[in-house]
């Protein structure tokens, strides 16, 4: 068994408004300098450490959390997971 | 003739109304989950406003056949950590309050406890920050505008005046579940503006279709953002919370 980092990012549905994302987008980074900035979305990441066979497991059993114990609730977000070594 | 212990089996309907088949004694619970904070509000509105009895219970010990009906109070349940709600609807408690709501006993969640059912599946959509990410406290107007919930049969078109408080309680869902939840009566409470001269808007909170609170699709289950407890009395600012809360009388019992 190897010990991996599993990150976990949570986020509001593309249609759900983002108002903390549209904040920094708008007030922070496009009034100081970086227009370049078209859009934010803020989320939430849970670096989650876990024991398993191989990145394969570690992916599913990361998969199995989110969706039983709804980490992401399934109105209104959308999730994604990394698996680091 | 052979004497049953049967009878506590019967389904009391009174007056041929649908809600609920109470086999259970006519008591409601007011559940506290580590973090609650509106329960002992809850529970003097209930037993001392409304005269209903009623038992304040800590979430473990909380066993669904022994109540008619159930509160679900407000409050910062597991301190609102991962999203507001979530951590209590995975608890064996609410596994209780789903198994009641199966057999057709009433059940509210009033703010944190409209986030719970919300979490656990038992009602449909989810609440959101607020649009302006500030926790907002102040006295709403809302209108009934579905008396399909055991709790405004009776109530549909009424105005009431209620104290919301929360940071957590912009409702959303698909716009297909919307129109279907729609058709259905299950939009419950929608924020309205108190008169025509009212040019404020109403919504605190960004809610889509300014929603307050829903229920589902049996109307047994029913969860709100703005708290009735806290509209039970003069002294407090207002008695529109009363109207909501008076429902329960038709399955516990009354105290003198």
């Amino acid at each position: 068994m190897t010990e991996y980092t599993v990150e976990v990012v949570i986020e509001s549905k593309p249609a759900a408004k983002d108002p903390e994302g549209e904040t920094i987008a708008r007030e922070l980074l496009m009034k100081n300098g970086f227009g370049q900035v078209h859009n934010v979305r803020t989320a939430k990441m849970l670096k989650v450490k876990l024991e398993a066979e191989n990145e394969e497991q570690a992916k599913n059993l990361a998969e199995r959390m989110v969706r039983e114990l709804r980490l992401a609730n399934p109105v209104a977000h959308i999730y994604s997971i990394n698996v680091k070594g | 003739m052979t004497v049953s212990g049967g009878n506590q089996e019967e389904p009391q309907t009174e007056g041929g109304r649908s809600h609920p088949a109470v086999r259970s004694e006519r008591k409601i619970a007011v559940i506290r989950f580590p973090g609650s904070n509106c329960d002992l509000d809850v529970v003097h509105a209930l037993r001392d406003v409304v005269k209903i009895n009623c038992e304040l219970v800590w979430h473990a010990d909380f066993k669904g056949s022994e109540y008619a009906g159930v509160v679900l109070p407000g409050g910062f349940s597991y301190g609102d950590h991962l999203r507001a709600g979530i951590i209590a609807a995975f608890s064996p408690a609410v596994k209780e309050v789903k198994q009641m709501a199966s057999e057709g006993k009433p059940v509210i969640g009033i703010c944190n406890g409209f986030q719970i059912l919300t979490e656990s599946g038992l009602l449909p959509g989810a609440l959101l920050k607020n649009e302006k990410l500030n926790f907002v406290c102040k006295w709403v107007s809302l209108r009934i505008d579905s008396e399909k919930s055991f709790f405004t049969k009776g109530l549909s078109g009424k105005r009431l005046e209620l104290p919301v408080a929360h940071g957590e309680g912009r409702y959303y869902i698909e716009e297909d579940r919307l129109r279907e939840m729609e058709r259905n009566g299950q939009i419950v409470f929608r924020y309205a503006a108190r008169g025509p001269e009212d040019n404020e808007n109403p919504n605190p909170n960004g809610s889509l279709s300014n929603i307050a609170g829903v229920c589902n699709e049996q109307g047994n289950v029913v969860g709100l953002m703005p708290h009735p407890e806290r509209a039970c009395e003069k002294l407090l600012g207002g008695e529109d919370g009363l109207m909501l809360l008076q429902k329960f009388i038709e399955i516990a019992d009354r105290r003198k």
